[in-house]
């Protein structure tokens, strides 16, 4: 087990890339602290799973470097790396039986078949297979398989890190829940450093320490759950954690204050001179609806269970807000932000704001 | 709702019933006909009910015809398939050296049987032949019109050369088709070369392998005209397999009647190992689907 740093890393599928656009992964610095839960978040092709790749060694990045402690494992291959791996689609060998499925990697590194046994045993109980471990992979259902895959990631005990790509895309919504626990507990027992990559904000934030949002071939924040909801570094960590995401408004910046159309919005924090486009942030869960304030159009009002969130307009731009239970709509709705809790935005960074 | 019985629909499928009989179900008739029956010509028949069969049945020379086309679709089964396999393995997967080997590939498959035979019976010529020639020239005696082993060598190699690359493109689209997640797969959990041929490429190509086996085990089973362009079906009998004989016996030596038994009992065999084949790899199928 080791900590992973990713050293001026970049990564471009085409052999001689020209602009950064041709990169499918952008120079990235980062270190992944050894036994860490971290969650890979972000859209379909944002380089989630080049990233991985990188890291388990089955792509050779276009520059840069990849260290697990002090060791440069940069052009190691996947064996030498000691490292494991689950991916979105379930890989299981169809000719061999659950157990020789489970055992495969450990007997691979010739490991002692008593060891193998009795590990493989504690594997299965753990994804529940006791009961089939001498069937024949083949014919299992997709999750069944999905399982063993995730069984023969887990298997190994001194692997370097454990990474997922996706890995509960094909299981059923009540087996993910419960394998999220699993894979929770496991890393709790073990420690070894996870990565876990999904698209689903919810398995993220259930699963790990720190999320790590990626967009466009870029790590743009790396923090834990809660930094990333209140101060989101990039719109679009703050567009997509959240459920609505964040509240985005063109707006003006003048010291402390934010012109909105034709309103004033105080900021809670004075900044300096903004260049490119200027955007403020709040989050839905902060937009305060009552009698008093800026005057909104309320379009309509959606009830999805624990609360409602009202779709509005503010000056010609939309908004949404979160109406707790038992609150009633004001007629004349107005809306007003909680104090220090808008982002101010520069070209779709975060700009952080000063003392007033 | 009640359907509307018509019966002159039958009318539509007359043509393709027409054709069919002429073209396969009266040919075969006839052949039953001369299995059964006795002749000396004039058209006139006489009824000879099992003798041909019995008489083809306990034929010696039926026994190592036999024997010779079971050895020679063992032998270039067991060279084919593997070799097959191998080249399959090592072909490029893509860009143009891909499409370049598949179609250097294909042009074996594109030669007319005949075509095949000739090129064959020239190359291996001791007098004119490059391979005979070539052979003869650094003190090797190799002499396929007189010594057995060097024709079946010299068939052998033909037919290798001829339909390995049928083997060969089959394996490599159930290759193709392995997503390469399995291979990735394969190198996370530390597997050898081996061990990836054995649990993931072997078994995914399973499907395309038996069909390959079945179409070259047919074939092999009813080969007869690239060995009876070179060898004639000799020297001696040494390489006169199941059809060579077959058309020996019918058109050689006029022997209708048994030849017609003779070819009756043929097709029933390759239909029985056909079926069997087809039933094996339906139920790997429904075993896959399951």
């Amino acid at each position: 087990m080791s900590q992973i740093t990713l050293s001026k890393l970049a990564h471009s599928y085409i052999a001689s890339p020209k602009s950064e656009a041709d990169y499918a992964l952008k120079e990235m610095d980062h270190v992944w602290q050894d036994g860490g839960a971290y969650a890979l978040l972000g859209s379909s092709g944002c380089g989630k799973t080049t990233l991985l790749n990188i890291i388990s060694g089955l792509v050779l990045p276009s520059r840069g470097r990849v260290l697990f402690g002090d060791t440069d494992v940069t052009d190691a291959d996947t064996a030498a790396r000691n490292i494991a791996q689950v991916f979105q689609f379930p890989v299981v060998y169809d000719t061999m039986s659950v157990r020789d499925n489970l055992s495969f990697p450990l007997r691979n590194r010739g490991m002692d078949p008593a060891y193998i046994g009795a590990r493989v045993n504690q594997i299965a109980r753990m994804i529940g297979m006791e009961d089939i471990l001498n069937r024949k992979a083949q014919g299992l259902t997709a999750d069944a398989k999905q399982k063993i895959s995730l069984g023969r990631g887990m298997v190994r005990e001194d692997v370097n890190a454990i990474l997922f790509d996706e890995p509960l895309t094909v299981i059923d919504p009540h087996m993910k829940w419960e394998l999220r626990t699993q894979l929770k507990q496991l890393h709790r027992e073990f420690g070894h450093t996870m990565i876990y990559v999904t698209h689903d904000q919810t398995e993220a934030l259930t699963f790990a320490d720190k999320v790590v949002v990626m967009y466009d071939g870029r790590v743009v924040q790396m923090g834990p759950p809660e930094e990333l909801f209140e101060t989101p570094a990039h719109t679009f960590v703050g567009y997509f954690i959240g459920s609505p995401g964040m509240n985005l408004f063109d707006a003006e910046i003048k010291g402390s204050e934010a012109r909105l159309g034709g309103v004033l919005v105080p900021l809670g924090a004075a900044y300096g001179p903004t260049a490119g486009r200027t955007q403020i942030g709040i989050r839905p869960e902060y937009v305060l609806l009552g009698d008093e304030g800026l005057p909104v159009t309320v379009e309509r009002v959606e009830d999805v269970g624990r609360h409602r969130i009202v779709r509005a307009e503010l000056q010609g731009q939309p908004l949404n807000a979160i109406l707790s239970d038992g609150m009633a709509l004001p007629t004349d709705a107005c809306v007003s932000f909680a104090p220090g809790k808008i982002n101010v935005y520069a070209d779709d960074w975060r700009v952080a704001g000063g003392g007033i | 709702m009640d359907k509307t019985l018509n019966n002159k629909a039958w009318f539509l499928v007359l043509p393709v019933l027409v054709l069919v009989a002429f073209s396969a179900v009266l040919p075969l008739m006839t052949v039953v006909n001369y299995a059964f029956n006795d002749t000396f010509g004039q058209n006139k028949f006489f009824w000879a009910g099992l003798d041909w069969f019995e008489e083809m049945v306990t034929s010696d020379r039926l026994h190592q015809a036999l024997g010779r086309q079971i050895l020679f679709s063992a032998i270039i089964l067991a060279i084919e398939v593997p070799l097959g396999i191998f080249i399959a393995l090592n072909m490029p997967k893509k860009g143009f050296f891909a499409s370049f080997c598949l179609i250097l590939m294909a042009l074996p498959l594109l030669i007319p049987f005949n075509v095949v035979g000739t090129i064959w019976q020239i190359f291996g010529r001791v007098d004119i032949g490059l391979l005979g020639h070539t052979l003869a020239a650094i003190g090797i005696d190799y002499n396929y019109t007189n010594d057995p082993i060097d024709a079946w060598i010299t068939v052998i190699i033909m037919d290798v050369w001829h339909w390995t690359s049928l083997v060969a493109l089959l394996a490599y689209a159930g290759l193709q088709s392995i997503p390469q997640a399995y291979y990735q797969a394969a190198r996370i959990d530390q597997a050898n070369r081996w061990s990836v041929f054995r649990y993931i490429e072997l078994p995914k190509m399973k499907g395309v392998l038996l069909i390959a086996i079945l179409l070259r085990f047919m074939d092999s089973f009813m080969i007869y005209t690239e060995p009876f362009v070179v060898t004639g079906g000799g020297p001696g009998n040494s390489t006169t397999f199941l059809s060579i004989d077959l058309a020996k016996m019918a058109t050689g030596q006029f022997d209708l009647g048994p030849a017609a038994a003779f070819s009756l009992m043929y097709f029933l065999v390759i239909l029985l190992i056909s079926w069997v084949f087809f039933t094996v790899m339906t139920n790997l199928d429904r075993e896959e689907n399951h």
